[in-house]
């Protein structure tokens, strides 16, 4: 079923005079209630006044990460902090998180859209969803928790993690959709055949699996062992988390709910709207938030965009799976991972080199392994291996801390890691994405 | 009467061993004992040479993390129970053995091992103390 026919089915006119009046409203709205967005209009010499329909969207300046990151940690809210109903966090390359805030009527947004990726997956009122996205400030768990609960689906709030509980309740309770990251999917179904079990009689028969990027050989592995539809689902805490777009059965491209969200495609180089058709970074105007409303925002996904209408009765445009990152960010186990802050940790690390390589693997389990090769400082060589062994988890520690994943560590001699090679260098990604 | 070893890191890589040990072997460095000790993911080689300064030169050139550490070479008797005699001494005066390997030649009927010791010269002392033998440097040069 299409959850929202009127929003998701409507013409390309009247979608662009929806968008229009939106963002007329929004632009104004910020201008009079965020010093930091009417700074930025000032400078560039942008009224509200300038605005009179979408297609001036383009006189508009772009949001970026480290705008958010300069205003840490509410400069960037359009609403005082009393009037914001919830805050989520993401990691950032250095210094400050992410904070993103949103109001009781963005969360109502959040449940309305994730209730539209939860049809679009297939789900209607009445089945029940077993949600294994962490739960907490990270907006997987809760973002699908908020569309179940609007649509009526019945929720088992497990959160990630616990696979044999996992597995268990799914026998117990026969849950028909699924919702995590895709590695974690294919954990899983290690997990039951170690358990004896068979994935393919599992009560799941589609998955919701987003967090991180994933192939079409993925999807199809996860297919095949769980006897299930795979769905992709897209979203960035900044914009609202997950819920910004969503697979339907046919999985050809996400639906992005452009009356929300509206999407450009720029070409990196130019700065400028890259050709029809063609891949470039994806920015996001939320042009009906309240909390944290954000104009042009550089998500830093490279996409293409296609606004073919869909045989499943969608107007709504489709961005293609992810293709690359504008930045050296990977995704580990559904947490953001900057190759840079590794090597601040490294850098207040007394017995190490600041160098370093990161090496992420996809074990035949599902699950993502970050290893990292440290150089060791001659003069802490020791002969005794236990003290070589008690650096290497003092650097496994610190990174945890700061990461959320537990990588391995490896010590290597000294001067082996390749110098100014270049970033590319210091990340190998074994993982087949 | 401390001896000095050389200890080399070990990247768990193939044939790092086999670089270390051509090395010293072409620049005619003989190895008189050795041990490696490792964990998961890389090892220590710990070598007694009968040219530890040229030893650890040729090492630290071709790139290898390599150090001295201070050891001690002890006769023990090559008959049941010799190698406990010796460390009942260090039982009981509380001398604490970091590790110990055997060297492989002996120029006596006594075998020769090697002690690492947190406290070196304290070891040395209660051995000398308690007429133990402790084998010199040229002693090991001319096995």
């Amino acid at each position: 079923m299409i959850w929202n026919e009127k929003m998701e089915c409507m013409s390309r006119e009247d979608m662009k005079n929806c968008q229009s009046d939106r963002l007329k409203k929004l632009v104004q709205y910020v201008y009079e209630r965020s010093p930091f967005y009417k700074n930025k209009l000032d400078q560039l010499g942008v009224s509200p006044r300038d605005i009179k329909s979408i297609e001036d969207i383009v006189k508009l300046p772009f949001t970026h990460k480290d705008d958010l990151r300069d205003n840490y940690p509410f400069g960037a809210f359009s609403k005082p902090v009393g009037q914001i109903a919830e805050i989520h966090i993401s990691s950032g390359t250095t210094g400050n998180p992410t904070v993103v805030g949103y109001s009781k009527s963005d969360v109502e947004l959040w449940s309305e859209v994730m209730s539209r990726s939860l049809c679009c997956a297939g789900a209607v009122p009445g089945d029940m969803i077993q949600v294994a996205y962490g739960y907490g400030l990270f907006t997987g768990g809760l973002g699908a928790h908020y569309g179940a609960l609007n649509m009526g689906v019945t929720i088992i709030p497990c959160s990630s993690g616990q696979t044999k509980r996992q597995l268990k309740i799914m026998q117990d309770f026969k849950p028909r959709i699924l919702a995590c990251t895709p590695s974690y999917s294919l954990y899983m179904a290690e997990e039951a055949k170690e358990l004896g079990m068979d994935p393919r009689d599992s009560s799941w028969k589609i998955g919701v699996f987003g967090a991180e990027p994933w192939s079409e050989n993925m999807r199809q592995e996860i297919e095949k062992v769980w006897n299930m539809s795979a769905t992709d689902i897209y979203g960035l805490s900044e914009i609202i988390g997950p819920g910004v777009a969503q697979e339907c059965h046919l999985k050809r491209g996400l639906h992005l709910y452009s009356d929300v969200f509206y999407p450009e495609i720029i070409n990196e180089q130019t700065n400028q709207p890259a050709k029809p058709g063609e891949s470039g970074v994806l920015a996001v105007t939320t042009l009906t938030k309240e909390g944290m409303p954000l104009l042009r925002y550089r998500t830093r996904d490279i996409v293409s965009l296609s606004f073919e209408k869909c045989a499943c009765g969608r107007t709504s445009p489709r961005i293609s799976k992810i293709q690359g990152r504008t930045d050296d960010m990977i995704i580990v186990r559904g947490i953001n991972v900057f190759p840079s802050q590794i090597e601040h940790v490294l850098l207040e690390i007394e017995e190490t080199q600041p160098h370093y390589q990161l090496i992420v693997d996809r074990k035949p389990g599902g699950m993502d392994e970050l290893e990292i090769l440290v150089e060791l400082k001659e003069e802490y060589f020791s002969d005794e291996v236990k003290k070589l062994q008690a650096i290497e988890h003092k650097i496994q520690k610190e990174i945890a801390a700061t990461l959320s994943v537990e990588p391995k560590v490896h010590l290597v001699e000294p001067k082996t890691i390749a110098r100014s090679e270049g970033k590319a260098k210091r990340v190998i990604d074994k993982r087949n994405l | 009467m401390k001896l000095t070893q050389i200890s080399v890191f070990l990247e768990n890589k193939k044939g790092r061993l086999y670089d270390a040990t051509r090395l010293l072997g072409e620049n005619n460095v003989n190895i008189r004992a050795l041990t490696i000790a490792e964990s998961q993911d890389f090892g220590v080689l710990r070598i007694v040479v009968d040219n530890p300064e040229k030893g650890l030169e040729v090492l630290k050139n071709n790139k290898f993390m390599a150090s001295f550490t201070d050891i001690v070479a002890v006769e023990v008797g090559d008959d049941p129970g010799g190698l406990a005699h010796v460390l009942k001494v260090f039982a009981d005066t509380g001398i604490n053995i970091e590790y110990m390997y055997a060297f492989v030649e002996k120029n006596t009927d006594k075998a020769l091992m090697v002690f690492r010791f947190d406290n070196t010269d304290g070891a040395i002392k209660v051995l000398q103390q308690n007429k133990i033998n402790v084998v010199g440097k040229k002693e090991i040069a001319d096995l």
